[in-house]
């Protein structure tokens, strides 16, 4: 009850500024109307008409919240109208984004934390790759993977191999830079430990470096599968891609409906809090199985 | 105290030099130390901060390697004497992970040297009873006092039969009561195993309350100034801190001590 108390409020006061923006934002529009009719806006007019325009600048709330509950419930999953088939959609390769990211992430941690060879070859290219924006880069990639025929090979959409490299390219980072750290979080009194018993390198890692690491792998984890989600609407967008959460926005706003862009931006969030719960979950389980206080 | 066994070297430096190649240039850590440490002795190093005591344990541990002289432990270079399992390492931390049972703890070295689980099981059942741990082994350390985690880690160091027990400061972290009580279990753990120790510390009680030998130690470079053979029974009760011959011996460790600062 106590933690409920500031997180309605906050939400209240979010609603509250949002209503007023959009009758702030929306008002124009009801104006010029009202010029061309030769009438007077009053304010109660001023605010059920900005409340209920068809083509808002800012949609309020209950308007986008409408949407989104249609998007969610009014079609089949399977139809091309609902937000749960869309969300599907950018879910598989947010989900598969997130896998080889995170692999390819730990992995290259593993090889940085060996060598510091391989630290100084690879770490700046790291942080490169990171600097450049994701949307100049992902129209290559998905040109690339078109002219490859990756999906193909594969057997599977090419859009879906295009998506998930970008997803990955996102979220190998924070894994990467996490992962780096948690393996070199034993200190030195540890590894002399180690050594006195004769442990093999593969032992330290298993043993040592590699439960020390876990905290600072799930923070990792969660800041990375936002990451993938991004990359994955990223990869939506020049894809010309009629599916997805990314496509849903970007047909919004094309044909001028910033509802349905609205609705897709609250479904993504809505997505996005659903998978850091269950890395929660698995966070607080392992934690548990590791003799975690809480 | 003649008896043959006990007189036996087990630890033995000849002019150990050892530098090391630091930023500011190279530092000698070690000059010229010579010690034998016998059978069954129980070797205190005292001396302040920069004497080169923990040094020449971890040299002895093979963490470090000395630039000249010789250094055997078991009559083998320390390197071999690690592989076969001479000597269990107690450091000033407990150094238990905190995702493993006290009792996983114990084991771990055992699991690393590919002990079975049945051996690893019984080893680790006995040493934890022989530092009073018994009921503790599904505990997880930070449900243990600092103390205890302390006894758990020498119980670590004990699992394997590792004759000798090189210990940098074990007790230096806790409060003096605590202190007390672990020295004088250590000491009846000493009687009970036979047991070769080494032990770092720089408080001069301590050193002479447990040790048979008492080497002082001054910096800059590292070397021996003193060592005492300590005239006081194996068998000491805790008020045996107060009797003139305690208080000798304490007086000549300050004064070897001073001896060593006088050089500064």
């Amino acid at each position: 009850m106590r933690t409920a108390a500031p997180v309605l409020a906050v939400i209240g006061l979010i609603l509250v500024l949002w209503y007023g923006a959009t009758v702030w934002l929306n008002a124009a529009w009801t104006y010029d109307q009202a010029a061309r009719d030769g009438t007077e806006v009053t304010f109660a007019t001023l605010v059920s008409d900005t409340m209920a325009q068809e083509r808002p600048v800012l949609p309020p709330p209950h308007q986008v919240a409408a949407e989104l509950w249609k998007g969610l419930t009014a079609y089949a999953p399977t139809s091309k109208k609902s937000l749960v088939y869309h969300g599907l959609v950018t879910l598989t390769s947010t989900f598969w984004g997130f896998v080889f990211g995170t692999l390819l992430g730990s992995l290259m941690a593993v090889v940085i934390v060996r060598s510091r060879v391989a630290e100084m070859g690879l770490m700046p290219w790291a942080v490169i790759s990171q600097t450049i924006p994701v949307v100049a880069i992902a129209p290559m990639i998905v040109v690339l993977s078109n002219t490859l025929g990756f999906g193909e090979r594969l057997g599977v959409e090419n859009q879906l191999v295009s998506k998930t490299i970008i997803a990955a390219y996102l979220s190998y980072f924070p894994v990467l830079v996490g992962m780096v750290k948690g393996l070199r979080a034993p200190d030195q009194m540890q590894l002399d430990l180690l050594k006195t018993w004769g442990a093999s390198d593969l032992q330290t890692f298993r043993l040592l470096r590699l439960p020390s690491s876990m905290p600072y792998l799930f923070a990792s984890l969660k800041v990375g599968i936002a990451a993938s989600l991004v990359g994955a609407i990223v990869g939506e967008l020049p894809t010309g891609a009629i599916e997805g959460l990314g496509a849903r926005m970007l047909i919004g706003s094309q044909f001028g409906s910033p509802i349905v862009v609205w609705s897709a931006l609250f479904a993504a969030a809505i997505l996005a809090g659903g998978l850091i719960l269950i890395l929660r979950a698995a966070e607080t389980a392992i934690n548990k199985r590791m003799g975690g206080r809480t | 105290m003649t008896d043959p066994i006990t007189q036996s070297p087990v630890i033995e430096a000849k002019s150990v030099n050892l530098v090391f190649q630091t930023n500011d240039g190279p530092v000698q850590a070690l000059k010229d130390v010579n010690l034998i440490i016998n059978q069954g002795d129980f070797v205190s190093f005292i001396g302040p901060s920069g004497c080169g005591k923990t040094t020449f344990l971890r040299a002895i541990a093979a963490l470090e390697h000395p630039t000249s002289g010789t250094l055997t432990v078991n009559g083998m270079p320390p390197d071999e004497a690690r592989r076969k399992r001479a000597y269990g390492y107690v450091f000033q931390a407990a150094g238990l992970y905190p995702w493993r049972t006290i009792a996983k703890n114990i084991s771990l070295p055992l699991e690393i040297m590919g002990f079975s689980k049945e051996e690893q099981q019984t080893r680790t059942q006995r040493v934890l009873d022989l530092v009073d741990l018994g009921g503790f082994g599904q505990k997880f350390p930070w449900q243990l006092s600092g103390g205890m985690q302390q006894r758990a880690s020498i119980a670590r160091a004990l699992a394997f039969d590792a004759d000798i027990l090189l210990m940098d400061e074990p007790f230096g972290a806790l409060d003096e009561i605590v202190r007390d009580r672990l020295n004088e279990e250590l000491l009846s753990l000493w009687a009970r195993t036979g047991k070769t120790i080494g032990f770092v510390t720089h408080s001069i009680p301590e050193a002479v309350y447990l040790s048979t030998k008492i080497v002082v130690m001054s910096p800059r470079p590292g070397r021996i100034t003193d060592v005492i053979d300590s005239p006081l029974p194996r068998h000491r009760p805790l008020d045996i801190r107060d009797t003139p011959a305690f208080i000798e011996i304490a007086h000549r460790v300050r004064e070897g001590l001073r001896a060593g600062h006088a050089h500064d």
